[in-house]
């Protein structure tokens, strides 16, 4: 009796999100026509199924409603995370205070790697469905992740020169993120190239995605060379490996750099479809 | 207070690894956002261009 009762609740909620994702589906077809004939925001010209699921005025209104919560709780947990990494938190045994460099270090490299996966994916799905807010999502992330990886080389350059007695080795490891770097530059470079943004979206896609073969080269570094860098001590198959002390300051400083990411991001997105939106007033004014 | 600002010896690495993540994220987060103000700005003025613009047409028929 409990079962079916659970089951009966189960099916319900599915139903309605089906029905949810049904509406959403159909604003989606029907907001071309809302636009009307001259259609001010259309991002591109080109396919009907470009106009179909690109709605970043629906976009938006999401983002812009989360963005101050983003903020909020991005200040409250790297206000947590800060003072348990430099106050509460213990000296490494081995490291001794130097190990306070991992706060900044290791959440940084994660938010690298985390951004440039999603840049990969949205790339992936510009290519794929032709999507224009998939590009812009690729096009915001990018400088994000380029300061993420900057932050992650130079506190790592930073601490390796006390613990291993120099800023810097040509290791698997450091290298393979320095490319990542570079990836990140190339990306940005390649996307500012064009004037229209529309036209390099699928090289710098391509690129984007060609990229992401460096992702798990850097995961895995440490364990296919020898290397100074240490071994993985969160990411592990039999779980982290690292004092709770030391785990939830690093958890906090994580959680406060994906906000950052959010809260940036949407900053960035607006500003892509800004972009966008002055295109093509600039192009609707000299034609007429 | 000298002593947590010290950190051990080590303040000359820990201090900078934390202010330069701090001054490139804050930097990151001024740059976005000056640049989204000054892009939505523009679609503002250019929007208020064109209405104005029609309307010209409209009241002067020719």
């Amino acid at each position: 009796m409990l079962m079916r009762r659970y089951k009966h609740t189960f099916l319900v909620k599915g139903l309605m999100l089906v029905i949810e994702m049904l509406r959403w589906i159909k604003d989606l077809c029907v907001w071309k026509e809302n636009l009307g004939p001259r259609a001010p925001g259309a991002l591109y010209k080109g396919t009907t199924m470009m106009h179909r699921f690109a709605n970043p005025t629906r976009f938006m209104r999401v983002a812009n409603a989360i963005l101050p919560w983003t903020a909020g709780l991005a200040v409250l947990f790297l206000g947590a995370g800060l003072y348990q990494a430099l106050v509460t938190s213990p000296a490494d045994y081995q490291q001794g205070e130097t190990v306070r460099i991992m706060y900044i270090h290791v959440p940084a490299a994660y938010m690298a790697m985390m951004i440039y996966a999603s840049m990969a994916v949205a790339s992936a799905t510009s290519l794929i469905w032709k999507h224009p807010l998939a590009d812009m999502i690729a096009r915001a992330s990018a400088p994000i992740g380029a300061v993420f990886t900057f932050v992650c080389l130079l506190s790592g350059s930073l601490w390796g020169q006390p613990m291993w007695g120099t800023w810097w080795v040509w290791d698997a490891r450091l290298t393979s993120v320095l490319i990542l770097f570079f990836l990140y530059l190339g990306y940005i470079a390649l996307v500012n190239a064009f004037d229209d943004p529309a036209r390099g979206a699928k090289p710098a896609a391509i690129l984007a995605l060609v990229g992401a073969v460096n992702l798990p080269v850097i995961k895995f570094s440490v364990d296919w060379w020898n290397t100074l860098h240490q071994p993985a001590s969160l990411v592990k198959l039999d779980g982290p490996a690292i004092d709770p002390a030391m785990l939830r300051p690093l958890i906090f400083m994580a959680i406060a750099f994906t906000l950052f990411y959010v809260g940036v991001g949407i900053l960035r997105l607006r500003s892509e479809i800004a972009g966008a939106r002055i295109r093509n007033l600039q192009l609707g004014l000299t034609h007429g | 207070m000298s002593e947590f600002f010290a950190m051990g010896g080590y303040g000359a690495f820990i201090w900078p690894a934390y202010g330069a993540a701090a001054i490139l994220l804050a930097g990151l987060v001024i740059l976005s956002w000056k640049s989204m103000r000054r892009r939505e700005a523009q679609v503002e003025l250019l929007r208020a261009g064109r209405r104005k613009g029609r309307q010209d047409v409209t009241e002067t028929p020719s």
